[in-house]
């Protein structure tokens, strides 16, 4: 296959963030690598049959089941000697944070030999932008509307990454695909350790977030320069902040023009800063502390 | 070839190690549990080379095992009941992306309420997904259809998975002399898998892709027409088996026992060992065991039923919503287009582990005897 192992001519959105990460993907991957991913926007849109966007061995099987398929994959090819492929398992959010996270947990704690990437667009978007474990708080979704009662969703964020982190393994990290350079630098990484390993990577969603298909990157760079999400490391235990803005921008230059967001009030907005900055501070006192 | 007494689970996990499976993953429920331990002492001391993966739920066992399968491997998971129940979506995955897996499922009632004990209603709710399922009279039956169904999944025909019932406790821990083939005999027999549409970066495939509805529904069809072709498959299978090893079962596909008499009872699994000797007791009845019970073999029952005057269906299940268990409605289906009908009754008994006796059975058929279409609770 000439170019990209990642096809162009998929089915996603024009300015789809989980698309740029599936490229990236396979660009730090290269071909000898397996794909287990679960069901959502990134399998739909690269597979309707007999088309595929994979250059590369793929396999999906159900919604909450890619970490289990890849820690089978991952056996078999150990079985049979091909100890030089490399298993990736890929989820979104929904299938991350929320469906499949037993079967996560469950290949974490095994020390399977792969690397989970949960691409975070912070909605089930696939079935048409309903809340999950990872939606941000007061984001508007098709199932925590904002309501003259509730605005918007009521609770926060699940960490999936330090989730991942307290298993005890090897190699976890965010990533987001403004600093692709960054997080094609982590997968390369994290493919080089033996055992489990975990990437959560922020990926905007166009019609998710209610954004214009042209600002997909300087959404996703905007939540890094607001401390909303936090480039890390935690190898081995020990967590290292990559990326630390001088100061950070107010959350208010992430959230406006995101119509998932355009319903807050500026209470509302005061809430989601302090509780930014408070998470964002824990992060930068923990920097290059043994955490786990 | 070695004669030993063995409990049956072991003899599954036996018949498990001569296979030489690459990899399993087990998740333990009662009344399988026994596999699982019994594979992991063997992983543990270096008699199978495999990779045992501890799942944290049997989602994930069933999931493995179709990552691993869809790798090259060959595989092996066990389980049970509710155990089953949870690896429902992925059964339908497994069967519809035609991969071949081999499972031993140690039949056990269903919750609610909860119960250990032995009915078929796990594995009867899962009668449409697609997997092929044999159900085994005792435990030789069990270690051999195992073999077997190795080699019927892995066929190129067939690249199916397959479901080797044995019931729950009455198979599962009762200690019965076994016949071990020799390991040799086993490699011959089965030879090294080699699946074609492997995962393989050298030749990458999409494997499970999305389908809109006429590809989807071209695909389902072919499925549907391909699982009735397995049938002389199994058959041939269970035929080089017997030559090699001395042991039939039936055809393979039915097994017919006394079946000269006015009265037939067509049953499946280990009730049959109990039903031959009923047959024994009376001069009036005979037994049509059905081994291969999906894809359902109307045509070898509908022959073996020809002439009988009167049909009864004893099982150990219910198919809720309709009037009868689901062994009755695969009968009434095959018997459909029969010009000359036998009556055809349906005891449903053995139920949550109750005991279906000979006495039970004495007084049903007597009762049954005229009767048509009639649906009798043994034992309740």
């Amino acid at each position: 296959m000439k170019g990209d192992l990642f096809a162009p001519g998929h089915r996603a959105c024009a300015g789809c963030g989980p698309a740029i990460a599936m490229r990236h993907i396979l660009r730090a991957a290269g071909k000898d690598v397996i794909i287990a991913q679960a069901t959502g926007c990134m399998e739909v849109t690269t597979t309707p049959y007999p088309e595929t966007a994979w250059g590369v061995p793929w396999i999906h099987v159900t919604f909450e089941n890619a970490a289990a398929v890849a820690s089978g994959i991952s056996a078999a090819l150990k079985m049979q000697g091909k100890e030089k492929t490399k298993v990736i398992a890929i989820g979104g959010d929904g299938a991350s944070a929320d469906i499949g996270f037993g079967a996560i947990s469950g290949m974490l704690e095994r020390g399977n030999d792969v690397l989970y990437i949960a691409y975070d667009n912070e909605a089930y978007a696939n079935t048409g932008v309903q809340r999950s474990g990872a939606t941000p708080m007061y984001a508007s979704t098709t199932t925590t509307p904002a309501g003259t009662k509730i605005p918007g969703k009521e609770q926060r964020k699940k960490d999936l990454a330090m989730i991942a982190a307290a298993h005890h393994i090897p190699y976890v990290a965010t990533a987001n695909v403004a600093f692709i350079e960054d997080f094609e630098k982590k997968i390369k990484k994290a493919l080089e350790i033996e055992g489990a390993k975990f990437i959560h990577v922020l990926t905007p969603c166009v019609p998710g977030w209610g954004i214009d298909s042209s600002k997909t990157i300087e959404y996703s760079r905007l939540a890094v320069e607001t401390g909303m999400w936090v480039l890390y490391e935690i190898e081995n235990g020990k967590i290292k902040i990559n990326y630390k803005p001088s100061k950070l921008k107010p959350v208010g230059d992430y959230l406006k023009g995101q119509a998932r967001f355009k319903h807050l009030t500026p209470d509302l907005i005061t809430d989601i800063q302090k509780k930014t900055e408070k998470h964002y501070n824990k992060l930068i006192a923990i920097d290059g502390l043994q955490i786990f | 070839m070695v004669r030993k007494i063995m409990e049956g689970s072991h003899a599954v996990a036996e018949a498990v190690r001569l296979c030489k499976p690459e990899v399993l993953a087990m998740y333990p429920i009662t009344p399988s549990t026994h596999i699982p331990e019994r594979l992991s002492e063997m992983v543990n001391n270096g008699d199978l080379n495999a990779k045992l993966i501890r799942v944290e739920a049997e989602f994930s066992a069933i999931s493995a095992i179709v990552g691993a399968s869809a790798a090259g491997s060959r595989v092996f998971s066990a389980t049970s009941s509710q155990g089953l129940a949870l690896m429902n979506e992925v059964l339908y995955a497994a069967s519809g992306m035609r991969l071949p897996l081999v499972m031993v499922v140690a039949n056990r009632a269903l919750s609610a309420p909860i119960n250990i004990w032995n009915d078929w209603q796990d594995t009867i709710s899962e009668r449409e997904n697609g997997w092929i399922q044999i159900f085994a009279e005792n435990v030789q039956e069990t270690l051999d259809s195992t073999i077997q169904a190795f080699r019927i999944a892995e066929d190129e025909r067939v690249y199916n998975p397959v479901a080797v019932n044995m019931d729950g406790f009455y198979l599962t821990h009762v200690y019965e002399p076994v016949d071990i083939p020799n390991g040799e005999d086993v490699q011959n027999f089965l030879p090294p898998l080699n699946y074609k549409y492997k995962l393989d970066p050298e030749r990458p495939l999409t494997h499970g892709p999305f389908a809109y509805p006429e590809p989807y529904a071209k695909l389902k069809k072919m499925q549907f027409d391909d699982f009735h072709s397995f049938v002389p498959i199994i058959k041939e299978v269970h035929d080089k088996f017997a030559k090699k090893f001395g042991r039939n079962y039936g055809d393979g596909i039915i097994e017919e026992y006394k079946n000269d008499r006015p009265m037939t009872i067509v049953t499946m699994g280990s009730i049959s060992g109990t039903v031959k000797e009923f047959v024994d007791s009376r001069d009036d009845v005979g037994l049509v065991r059905v081994r291969l019970y999906r894809p359902f073999p109307k045509e070898e029952i509908n022959k073996a039923l020809e002439g009988k005057e009167n049909v009864i269906v004893v099982e150990k299940d219910v198919a809720m919503g309709s009037r009868s268990g689901a062994l009755m409605l695969d009968l009434k289906d095959a018997l459909f287009d029969v010009m000359d009908k036998p009556k055809l009754n349906n005891i449903i008994g053995g139920i949550g582990g109750t005991d279906i006796t000979r006495k039970d059975l004495d007084k049903a058929i007597n009762e049954l005897k005229d009767k048509n279409n009639k649906v009798i609770w043994a034992g309740v």
